[in-house]
């Protein structure tokens, strides 16, 4: 039967069982959204702006592994999901966007609502299509959906012009895809394998380093094993929390700039590391030559060969996908007789307990300002360690961070390699569709939920009873702290002046609002908000001590050990 | 170092932005792209010129294997391969000049392949060096133009790059 482009799309998306969509009409997406008013089995979620849209599909795919998808239209549509797109294509997020664009025969001729989609977004998605042929509509439409989640994920987008939505074409949608330029990796090489156990079970201080790999090919549970048959510590990055679960033992926290003393110690003196999923990036390791500085075997299992040797040098690499790398490790290791040596391994635990026995994250509170690690701990202890967690960037992003022990993966869903501001309410979105009974509690700032403060309209539309945790301070915390520490006191622009009555706000929007400003009053105000209005948005705004800081710190360009650990060190 | 990485990849509109994109993203140098169709149409082979340490040069190979529509990559300067270019240079040939010219063209194994009155236009293939040893035993203010359409190389003997 010939089918329109538009019936296309929508048939090809329920072939893929997409569920929802997060999107924005315009004109070029006309006949697309006619066909979706036509059908119920895909819910399209109309935001506000069509950033929200990408950050609501991204927070859709990492809270539960479906790809998320948006739909925008062409030019402006397309320039405001940028952001969104950029901000998935960092983190490694498998996203399929679907923009509209001006009739074929208008393309280049600077038409109204026309933007080179394809050329604006190529540096930042996995991969990008123009479709020139209603022919091709289909099978292009598997291609992005096959590219986004295999090998290493990505955001996919193809462009359609509004005229192949109206022309027709018999439709087959292909069962499976092959390209010959295309053919990632799944098993890991068992030769490299072997050698990485052998330099695991010589190590005498070993140290496991674990990242977004690892949640993103749902290998937390592979990894968990690992650890415990091994007894090594393990630490995460932020986009690997809840990779292994935080209150064990065995792990250490987070590592990085904002990371554990314990972490960025064991991770600087170990004498054998075993990075998974994880990139060595500058915000993880800080400066690679002070990092190189001791010397220490490399085993780095990555699905993406360029991620290895990127900015340090492995001497075990392993391209693979993480599950079936740590299978295969597994394996060797329970047949293999050999055990790393009890007494270094033994020794090696009594330093790592003398580093954490400084309680890194101690903090001082006082009876009359709120401390903003307290809000997070609160919220720890009234949801349970069970919510799903979302973040905007900035301290707030690390505190929570830092102070929510994520026991699971895929709860804990933040910007972490583009850090984009305004992530955290639309992605709250995302996460309690792909998951509708979750507990979703968005933790943020007076700066950055202004960011996409739009979305309060789309919660009330859709009923998504997601509790904003605002950790007001009224400044832009990160950059008052960077300015504070490295700019001389000079506060240039940080502070946020006029800010809105949030609460009242909240309520404008048809939500419930609170403001907080004593310490006794926070767990209360959680509580009510989680139990009493368990079924409506709540904004918690906190006033929150102003002038406190993120510690520990490893400032931009220092070395892991030179942190810096409370205020009195400035 | 200098090196020559060769790059088969799908003959798709775009494909070479792909390739130049992420050369400027990543802040890698060119020194020359050349890019061409192959014998099967839907593939088109690239040459690329690039100064990098070993490093650089690992990672834009990995970086190129990534594009989607990148078929295969190769670094032809790892083992024995052969490069040329092709220069067109138009002169000014006039009087004594006329001569000289095309003694020198014969020496470098050009050919005249455009004469007129004042000018001659002559054509030289070989590698880098060739073109630029040509141009240096020349007199440059008799050099109206020059165009060279960059290296293009392939390996030696049994180094083949096809699907």
């Amino acid at each position: 039967m010939q089918l329109t482009g538009a019936e296309i799309v929508i048939r090809c998306l329920q072939e893929e069982k997409v569920e929802h969509v997060f999107g924005y009409p315009g004109g070029s997406v006309l006949f697309i959204y006619d066909e979706l008013f036509k059908q119920d089995q895909i819910k399209h979620i109309l935001v506000r702006h069509e950033q929200a849209a990408v950050h609501a599909a991204d927070a859709y795919s990492r809270s539960s592994n479906k790809i998320g998808v948006c739909l925008v239209t062409s030019g402006p549509g397309v320039t405001n999901a940028v952001t969104g797109i950029a901000t998935a294509h960092m983190d490694s997020i498998p996203l399929v966007v679907i923009s509209g664009q001006v009739p074929t025969a208008y393309i280049g001729q600077d038409a109204f609502q026309e933007a080179d989609t394809v050329g604006i977004t190529r540096p930042c998605v996995k991969h990008n299509f123009l479709v020139k042929d209603v022919k091709d509509l289909a099978e292009t439409i598997k291609k992005a959906f096959y590219l986004a989640k295999t090998g290493r994920p990505g955001p996919v987008l193809v462009d359609i012009p509004k005229d192949i939505t109206a022309k027709k074409c018999e439709f087959h949608y292909p069962k499976t895809i092959s390209m010959r330029s295309y053919n990632p990796v799944v098993k890991g090489h068992t030769g490299q394998i072997k050698k990485a156990l052998q330099l695991l079970l010589d190590a005498k201080r070993p140290m496991i380093y674990a990242g977004g790999g690892v949640i993103l090919s749902d290998a937390a549970d592979k990894l968990t094993k690992m650890t415990r048959l091994l007894g090594f510590p393990i630490t995460q990055t932020l986009m690997g929390l809840g990779g292994y679960p935080a209150t064990d033992r065995q792990s250490l926290g987070m590592l990085g700039m904002h990371g554990t003393y314990e972490a960025n110690m064991a991770m600087q003196e170990c004498d054998v590391l075993l990075a998974v999923g994880a990139r060595f990036d500058d915000r993880v390791i800080g400066s690679p030559d002070h990092f190189a500085k001791v010397a220490r075997k490399i085993i780095h299992i990555d699905i993406d060969p360029s991620s290895i040797s990127k900015r340090v040098r492995v001497d075990v690499p392993i391209v693979g996908n993480v599950p079936d790398v740590l299978d295969e490790l597994i394996k060797q290791i329970q047949v293999s007789e050999a055990k790393a040596e009890p007494k270094a391994l033994a020794s090696w635990w009594k330093q790592i307990e003398t580093w954490r026995s400084k309680n890194s994250l101690k903090y001082k509170m006082g009876s009359d300002l709120i401390m903003p690690q307290y809000v997070v701990e609160k919220l720890y202890e009234v949801t349970g360690g069970d919510a799903f967690v979302t973040s905007d960037v900035g301290q707030h992003q690390m505190w929570a961070a830092q102070y929510y022990k994520f026991d699971k993966p895929r709860r804990w869903i933040n910007s972490g390699g583009l850090g984009t501001m305004g992530f955290g309410l639309p992605a709250a979105m995302g996460v309690r569709f792909a998951n509708p009974k979750a507990t979703v509690a968005c933790i943020t700032g007076e700066g950055s939920i202004q960011m996409n403060i739009q979305e309060l309209s789309t919660c009330k539309q859709f009923h998504l009873p997601v509790k904003i945790l605002c950790l007001n301070n009224g400044y832009l915390g990160m950059v008052r702290q960077w300015q504070q520490m490295f700019h001389g006191n000079r506060y240039a622009e940080s502070y946020v002046d006029a800010l809105p009555d949030f609460v009242k706000l909240a309520e404008a929007y048809g939500h419930v609002g609170f403001r907080i400003d004593k310490p006794a009053d926070v767990e209360p105000a959680i509580r009510e908000a989680f139990v009493k209005h368990k079924n409506q948005l709540v904004f918690l705004d906190f006033q929150t001590d102003k002038t406190a800081n993120v510690f520990p710190m490893v400032a931009a360009g220092k070395g892991l050990s030179e942190m810096i650990l409370a205020e009195e060190e400035l | 170092m200098r090196h020559i990485i060769s790059i088969l990849i799908e003959n798709e509109a775009g494909a070479l932005s792909r390739v130049s994109g992420l050369f400027s993203a990543r802040g890698y140098n060119i020194e020359s792209l050349t890019v061409a169709p192959t014998e099967d149409p839907t593939l088109s082979r690239m040459t690329i010129v690039s100064i990098g340490s070993d490093d650089i040069i690992e990672q834009i190979t990995k970086q190129l294997n990534k594009l989607i529509d990148t078929v295969k990559v190769v670094d032809l300067s790892e083992a024995a391969h052969i490069e040329r270019e092709l220069m067109l240079v138009k002169v000014r040939a006039t009087g004594k000049d006329r001569e000289e010219m095309k003694r020198v063209a014969d020496i470098f194994r050009g050919r005249i392949i455009d004469v007129t009155e004042s000018a001659y236009v002559i054509e030289l293939t070989g590698n880098t060096n060739k073109m630029g040893a040509f141009l240096d035993a020349i007199d440059r203010s008799l050099i109206l133009e020059t165009v060279r359409t960059g290296v293009c190389g392939i390996g030696r003997g049994d180094r083949i790059l096809k699907v």
